[in-house]
């Protein structure tokens, strides 16, 4: 099947940039004229995504896959991983420092906007090596 | 409601997308917090907050937004402006605070 590899480096140093792997996904879903609601979904999850990369594990990659009826985005990271993945995903539950927040985000509703967002999520994460964070969202 | 009438309401001062004035606007959300944004608004034209960062921006592209107001006079930083321009968002700052910039346009009828 025909599908299109983008690929980003998420940049952990620079909280200004974060989304811009997002912005280029949504830019290129939207040429491709995936319809406006399902274009606005899969940028909320992903953007979600890349901002937890940037406050909480030092960047990583962002890959996405285009397939005629669906997108497939694989984020990894190094970080430090998240010990229970349960109560990560639970909305108001954030780890995430009195700076972050000052910022806008650590409201703890990061992954359960993924979740909310996407069709299939999935999270690969191992403490003290990193997070793996899998979504697909249906066109 | 367009964003012109924004304007004239919340006597707020233009800091840039001029040529997107007379877009219609029919709902806005008053927030700091973006995380909030992204979890609860639905199709909300508008936001209102206090919060500055280039993520304020990033925060409505995602959202398909199309008006940023900064309340109790705040200003962003040139580069944030730069980067509304380039998505064709319109940036306004009034001096009003967040609960009354909100109130006034409720009562003008933007809905929420």
């Amino acid at each position: 099947m025909q599908c299109i590899k983008l690929e980003y480096d998420v940049d952990g140093e620079n909280f200004a940039s974060a989304g811009h792997a997002s912005e280029s996904v949504k830019r290129t879903l939207k040429q491709m004229g995936v319809s406006p609601a399902s274009v606005r979904r899969v940028a909320i999850a992903m953007y979600e995504g890349e901002i937890n990369m940037v406050i909480h594990a030092h960047g990583g990659k962002a890959e996405a896959e285009i397939y005629p009826d669906r997108i497939d985005i694989y984020l990894k990271d190094s970080g430090p991983g998240i010990a229970d993945i349960d109560l990560a995903m639970k909305a108001g539950y954030s780890t995430a420092t009195e700076n972050i927040r000052s910022l806008g985000f650590g409201a703890g509703m990061g992954l359960p906007n993924m979740k909310q967002y996407s069709d299939e999520m999935k999270i690969d994460s191992t403490v003290g090596v990193g997070t793996t964070v899998f979504l697909r969202v249906n066109f | 409601m367009t964003i012109r009438e924004v304007v004239q309401l919340l006597d707020a001062e233009i800091l840039c997308g001029e040529e997107h004035l007379d877009t219609p606007i029919h709902t806005a959300c008053g927030s700091d917090m973006m995380s909030d944004v992204l979890a609860y608004v639905k199709d909300q034209s508008v936001l209102l907050t206090g919060l500055l960062n280039p993520q304020v921006v990033r925060t409505a592209e995602m959202m398909d937004m199309l008006c940023i107001v900064f309340v109790r006079g705040k200003r962003p930083e040139q580069a944030v402006v730069d980067l509304a321009k380039s998505k064709g968002i319109v940036l306004l700052s009034t001096d009003k605070r967040l609960f009354v910039a909100c109130g006034i346009l409720y009562t003008n009828g933007l809905g929420g």
